[in-house]
């Protein structure tokens, strides 16, 4: 069972506590842009076999959305950072480092 | 091929059993093919084979990362049915189930298709009248559904708990000609009659690049070489995002788990397929004596392949309750597949953005029960390089063009 860290409630949380959001730092274009960027926002997604950062809301808890990156093939977590962060902050990524050398970084 | 029959059999027996051949051959790589196929499961299986036999190409290799049957083709709950709401996959699920009806005799081997019947409960009011819906657009399309009453489910189905509390048995969507059949006989089956076209089987070999000159495909780079072909076609459910990576686009697709398992053998208890939906459950009884029941999936994106604890227990629980009798009953097994899932929970069977590369993908949690309709319209596209009739609905274009083909409503989770 995963176990994730709230970055408002500042404690681990266990996974039936929590709800995914999915893909995290997706851009959200105005109403007047094109089918294809709002295909891109509301259906394309990387699916990465590995590290993905991605959206979870701390249901029962404070209810609040945060960001938590994760490896989708072993489930290891490497830690939580705020939902109003535009990409992945240095220091999750050098976590993730650590554990994953050949980890090439955040693509958009 | 040696054909199967009651006479093989008769004189085999008198042979010690020495003399079966291997059922299908595995093959090596050639330096070029004209179609390759990505991905050794049922889909792919299916699509090389109908390529064969109704278009007479086979200059094929289907190129397997693991071993024939290994990803979610034996690893489903092996349910048939074709009860959609949409015409769209109405269209290519009940092409599906017809072809499932004689495909023991067209390929020469028992796939043990038992059509012993589906049924969809309704434990919501909610719930029974979407079912009504879908029972009047069966009947339109020409599928064999009807609705039936609490007490007639209770007589299809003696075990069944139809007082609740939680959530009383209201009614069911009943398709009679629904049912299972034997997964790994299917891709098994498929393989055999594909080796015999003269279609080659790699298996152990993972595509790990994609060749292209100008946006036009000309090869894949394995891990057994590098192979040209005119025309891939990717069938590789829930790693077709990885694959597409490779081909440098992205699709409308997230993996996820989704896990099965059975309980010990027991006497006959059941002889139909139930599908709890409200509670996220179902169950059927396989030849063996095993209750085979299949639940929910992650909430999350993982590739892992086990899924979590947590959805074993909701769909047991939920099933206690409809199914007191199952109450005492051991868990033998349980184990995950990565399912590839749409937007709108349908599937794509598609051209892509790479010149001569096609995608046949995000079957999500039912793929199973369209295997040989999948096959058909999949070889139909690649041969005449557009898609026909059954496939043009399912194009990658319709997340743009808004055309959504919502199933998410035909099977809360389970198909």
């Amino acid at each position: 069972m995963l176990n994730i860290y709230c970055p408002i409630c500042q404690r681990d949380c266990d996974e039936t506590e929590l709800s995914c959001g999915g893909q995290a730092h997706l851009i959200r274009r105005d109403h007047a842009s094109s089918d294809k960027n709002f295909y891109e926002y509301l259906y394309e997604r990387k699916n990465d076999k590995g590290i993905i950062f991605e959206r979870w809301r701390h249901v029962y808890g404070c209810g609040k959305w945060f960001h938590t990156a994760r490896c989708t093939l072993t489930n290891q977590v490497f830690g939580s950072y705020s939902a109003k962060e535009v990409q992945p902050p240095k220091s999750i990524l050098a976590t993730i480092r650590r554990s994953r050398v050949d980890f090439k970084g955040w693509v958009k | 091929m040696k054909r199967y029959s009651l006479s093989s059999i008769f004189t085999e027996a008198f042979k010690d059993n020495l003399g079966w051949e291997k059922a299908w051959t595995k093959g090596q790589p050639k330096k070029e093919y004209q179609i390759i196929i990505v991905g050794g499961g049922g889909h792919g299986l299916a699509t090389a084979y109908y390529l064969a036999k109704n278009f007479n190409v086979t200059d094929i290799a289907v190129i397997e990362k693991g071993w024939i049957g290994g990803g979610n083709t034996g690893r489903n709950t092996t349910i048939i049915r074709s009860n959609y709401l949409q015409e769209s996959s109405i269209g290519i699920y009940e092409k599906s189930r017809s072809l499932y009806e004689t495909l023991s005799q067209d390929l020469n081997y028992n796939i043990m298709f038992s059509p012993r019947g589906v049924l969809m409960l309704c434990q919501t009011e909610h719930e029974l009248r979407a079912m009504k819906r879908t029972s009047h657009a069966n009947r339109i399309n020409g599928v064999d559904t009807k609705m039936v009453a609490p007490e007639e489910v209770k007589e299809i189905v003696p075990i069944i708990n139809i007082n609740g509390p939680r959530f009383p048995v209201l009614g069911a969507l009943w398709q009679p000609r629904g049912g299972t059949a034997r997964h790994d006989a299917v891709a098994w089956g498929y393989a055999r009659k594909c080796s015999d076209f003269g279609i080659d089987i790699i298996e152990q070999c993972e595509v790990i690049g994609v060749k292209k000159k100008r946006e036009k495909i000309v090869g894949v780079e394995t891990t057994k070489g590098n192979i040209k072909a005119k025309k891939v076609c990717f069938v590789a459910a829930g790693h077709s995002s990885v694959l597409a990576d490779l081909a440098g686009f992205r699709l409308p697709i997230e993996s996820v788990a989704l896990q099965a398992l059975v309980s010990e053998p027991i006497k006959p208890i059941i002889d139909c397929v139930v599908m709890a939906n409200t509670v996220h459950g179902y169950l059927s009884q396989s030849d063996k004596g095993e209750l085979v029941i299949g639940g929910g999936a992650d909430g999350y994106n993982n590739y892992s392949q086990r899924g979590s604890f947590l959805h074993v227990e909701e769909t047991v629980r939920a099933l206690v309750e409809t199914f007191p009798v199952i109450s005492r009953l051991r868990q033998l097994r349980q184990w995950g597949g990565i399912v590839d899932m749409t937007g709108d929970r349908s599937p794509i069977i598609s051209k892509t953005p790479v010149d001569g590369l096609y995608i046949n993908c995000g079957w999500g949690t039912g793929g199973f029960k369209a295997i040989p309709g999948s096959g058909w319209a999949t070889a139909e596209m690649i041969y005449n390089e557009q898609p026909g009739k059954l496939a043009s609905p399912f194009s990658i274009d319709r997340f743009s063009e808004g055309r959504l083909i919502d199933e998410s409503a035909a099977a809360a989770v389970a198909h």
